[in-house]
């Protein structure tokens, strides 16, 4: 195709050199985003440094092994020169045979750790590299047998992937809900998390039965999920894939559990949990690189949380801060490996039918985001607001946000419930829920191919008009700053640029968790982690070639 | 309006008195003839007669979903219904946050958190994260409150010092763990904390939550209002909104 050598443009025929202008403003926003991010680690980066390293497990209390041994080392030495070289060099001086009996000395007060120099240095590096790799290795292995899966029992029949919520906070009760939903038809599975995981500053372990209108994201829960869906994907005769979310204080830990127990999509934006829970930007933006690169060695797609923006503004007036974060979204997802196909980029139907032409505007935002990203499998999320408990209004706008998808070829779909607001969806709400999509596809599925928006019209216009406002958007954002010289991303989201919050990077939730690097600073799991199997991670494609 | 409350009423489909109604559930059986008249015998029980089976459909191998039309010979009558009204009008958020500018002409101060060693911030959370809760944002999406929240395991004497520094209009504290009654003597504890160091007529609001609060508990308590479960933020705003408000006209 000739999209390789002349940019597309797409049903809107947008302006190739104004679409240019826009990724290039996101970069030029991100850039001192991920400079800042090289330069810090954080306590979540050192402690899923240690998970691909193999150690896993809690003490008698719960608290995972990881964080005790990264405390211990951390009370001794600091954060700022990394957990591998103070722990490999404890284990090379025979302190402990391996990191869990060398976390069990470390808590009982027995072992002090030291940052070695010379040789010492260069021998505790190596073998943490060694150790480390053992785990990216483990998530290759995952990846490989994810396509060997899907080669073998089949795909998803077709696009959009159906995504189904399952949120009972046992995950024993989980496990046989997420059966039935994919026997019902779901493509995705998604397990929603307890209220508040995202707050804590540690992964609970084992199977957990009691959440809060969710169930905790453990590796164990993770596996028990995993090895369901893949006895009913075999059951089938299609791969049935299995979400999860890699946000909050813990998403580098949560991205490697992921990795290892072959989870196949992660919700990860990047700015969800600095404007949403109020987690420190700085933190957030370490976090999630680590996070986006082991999504990318391991296959997963990320889905980004642009919906978000339209629960708490108006679907009219922000749709533009959609295209912005999608933009940014895109920018750190690259940076960090993630390839095209990966970028699950959200989006929502989220305006009030009550405003004249309310689906035209819907269509034009979505089509957007469709021509703006090509090749990314948008999210595509149902209505929230305007879902009242009036559920048979309800259904015929989840009708409508159907038609929307099937009209601009989402890549996945969030199953709208004509009960939203009211209940936890039932068992006849999802089947009803199901009936509604494949209606809609089956009677409008390929009416894309005959629908062309008229060049001047009001949808090519109003898409016009929204990038237009997210080109602006940007411009403020690349221009901003603040007293403390910080990237203008940072100074904007401290201003209160995004959903009205203001998020300045001195304050927040785990802020205390984040350190500079020193020039002793070392990780193997970054390095590791961009080259696959010497052949290199689809690297970032260079904007000349879009 | 004593011409509606006064009347004896039925249901109504298309004919004054018909008494007709529409009913959908789901029964754990396989779609049969049976199903259908399982379906039309709890109908009958739930007092519709005759009961219309219009719709049956399977769902999956071991459920079936119905619709049923049916008329019932209840009677209606409005006069005897009972109601606990509200004592507070609920207002959007722009409301909310006209009506602090208006009053107040300074934003309206919330501390909050939880208290003694609950680590369950669910509820807090829920009411003070923008996030939200069953479709509301938290009162830190209202432009004209500002939202200190302390998170868990807070003890009464940071809560009050906290609340004197912030000075705190109102002060939020959720409850979840209620072994030994904990909810109940923290809450008592808590509420003579700020009797203490406050004067009567300068004290922040109290107001507790959590899902095994009683709501005429406040008195009892010590609080000046207690939320039980399925509270929503904006509640909790055109609440502290009415007391503020009220507060400044006595």
């Amino acid at each position: 195709m000739a999209a390789r050598t002349e940019p597309r443009t797409g049903k809107l025929e947008l302006d190739p050199a104004v679409v240019r202008k826009a990724r290039s403003l996101a970069e030029r926003a991100g850039r001192p985003i991920v400079d800042l991010a090289r330069a810090h680690t954080t306590v979540a980066v050192e402690r899923a440094t240690l998970r691909l390293a193999g150690l896993e497990g809690a003490d008698a209390d719960g608290t995972p092994w990881v964080n005790r041994l990264l405390d211990c080392v951390r009370a001794d030495v600091g954060l700022e020169h990394g957990v591998a070289l103070p722990a490999w060099d404890a284990l090379l001086r025979g302190e402990a045979a391996d990191l869990a009996e060398l976390a069990q000395k470390a808590s009982a007060g027995s072992v002090r750790f030291r940052i070695p120099e010379g040789a010492d240095a260069a021998a505790a590096a190596e073998a943490a590299r060694a150790r480390v790799a053992t785990g990216v290795r483990r998530i290759d292995e995952r990846r490989v047998e994810r396509e060997r899966f899907v080669a073998d029992v089949g795909d998803a029949p077709s696009k959009p992937w159906i995504y189904l919520i399952v949120a009972t906070g046992d995950i024993y009760e989980d496990i046989p809900q997420a059966q039935a939903a994919a026997r019902a038809g779901a493509d995705v599975i998604a397990v929603i998390r307890s209220t508040g995981q995202s707050l804590l500053d540690y992964v609970p372990e084992g199977a957990t039965r009691e959440g809060f209108a969710g169930t905790y994201a453990t590796q164990e829960n993770f596996r028990l999920m995993r090895a369901a869906l893949d006895e009913t994907s075999r059951e089938l005769g299609r791969y049935v894939r299995l979400t999860n979310y890699a946000s909050g204080l813990c998403m580098p830990e949560i991205a490697a559990l992921a990795g290892l127990e072959r989870l196949d999509m992660m919700l990860n934006d990047s700015m969800y949990g600095i404007l949403f829970r109020d987690i420190n930007p700085i933190r957030t933006f370490v976090d999630q690189r680590l996070s986006r690169q082991i999504h990318a060695r391991a296959g997963i797609i990320i889905n980004t949380g642009e919906d978000n923006y339209l629960t708490t503004a108006d679907g009219i007036e922000a749709a533009h801060t959609v295209t912005t974060s999608q933009l940014l979204n895109e920018y750190f997802a690259k940076e960090a490996g993630l390839a095209d196909w990966q970028l699950g980029l959200g989006h929502a139907f989220e305006i009030d039918p009550n405003v004249a032409d309310s689906f035209r505007l819907e269509l034009a935002h979505a089509m957007l985001a469709r021509d703006l990203f090509p090749d990314a499998p948008l999210k595509w999320m149902p209505p929230t607001r305007h879902m009242t408990g009036d559920v048979f209004q309800g259904f015929l706008l989840d009708g409508f946000f159907n038609l929307v998808g099937a009209l601009t070829g989402q890549g996945i779909l969030l199953v709208g419930m004509m009960t939203e607001a009211v209940v936890t969806p039932w068992l006849s709400d999802r089947d009803l829920a199901l009936q509604n999509v494949r209606y809609v596809m089956n009677a409008a599925g390929n009416l894309h191919e005959d629908f062309h928006p008229a060049p001047d019209g009001f949808i090519a216009e109003r898409a016009r008009v929204v990038l237009g406002e997210a080109i602006d958007l940007l411009e403020e954002i690349v221009h901003d700053s603040d007293a403390a010289g910080d990237p203008p991303l940072l100074a904007a989201i401290a201003d209160g640029t995004f959903g009205l919050m203001k998020r300045p990077a001195d304050a927040g939730r785990g802020l205390d968790g984040v350190a500079a690097k020193s020039e002793a600073y070392y990780n193997p799991a970054s390095d590791l982690l961009a080259f696959r199997d010497g052949a290199g991670v689809p690297a970032q494609e260079p904007e000349e070639e879009r | 309006m004593t011409e509606t409350t006064n009347r004896i009423i039925r249901p109504y489909g298309d004919t004054t008195g018909d008494g007709m109604v529409q009913l959908s559930f789901t029964l754990p059986m396989p779609h049969s003839k049976v199903a259908e008249g399982a379906a039309a015998q709890l109908a009958n029980k739930m007092g519709m007669d005759p009961a219309l089976v219009v719709h049956a459909k399977a769902m999956g191998p071991d459920f079936t979903f119905f619709v049923v039309y049916g008329r019932v010979n209840h009677l209606v009558d409005p006069s005897q219904v009972q109601v606990v009204e509200r004592d507070y009008p609920l207002l959007t958020p722009k409301e909310v946050n006209a009506t602090v500018k208006e009053s107040l002409r300074r934003r309206l101060v919330v501390v909050g958190g939880c208290i003694g060693t609950d680590a369950h911030t669910v509820g807090i959370d829920a009411i003070l994260n923008i996030k939200g809760f069953a479709g509301e944002k938290g009162l830190e999406y209202y432009r004209e409150i500002k939202v200190v929240n302390l998170g868990a395991q807070v003890s009464v004497p940071t809560l009050v010092d906290r609340a004197r520094a912030e000075n705190a209009d109102a002060v939020l504290v959720s409850q979840v763990v209620t072994q030994r009654d904990a909810h109940i003597l923290n809450t008592r504890e808590m509420s003579a904390a700020f009797r203490e160091s406050y004067p009567a007529d300068r004290r922040p609001l109290l107001v507790v939550g959590g899902p095994r609060f009683d709501e005429t508990m406040a008195g009892e308590l010590g609080v000046d209002r207690v939320f039980a479960r399925g509270t929503t933020p904006g509640e909790v705003a055109s609440y502290l909104v009415h007391r503020i408000t009220q507060r400044k006209a006595s």
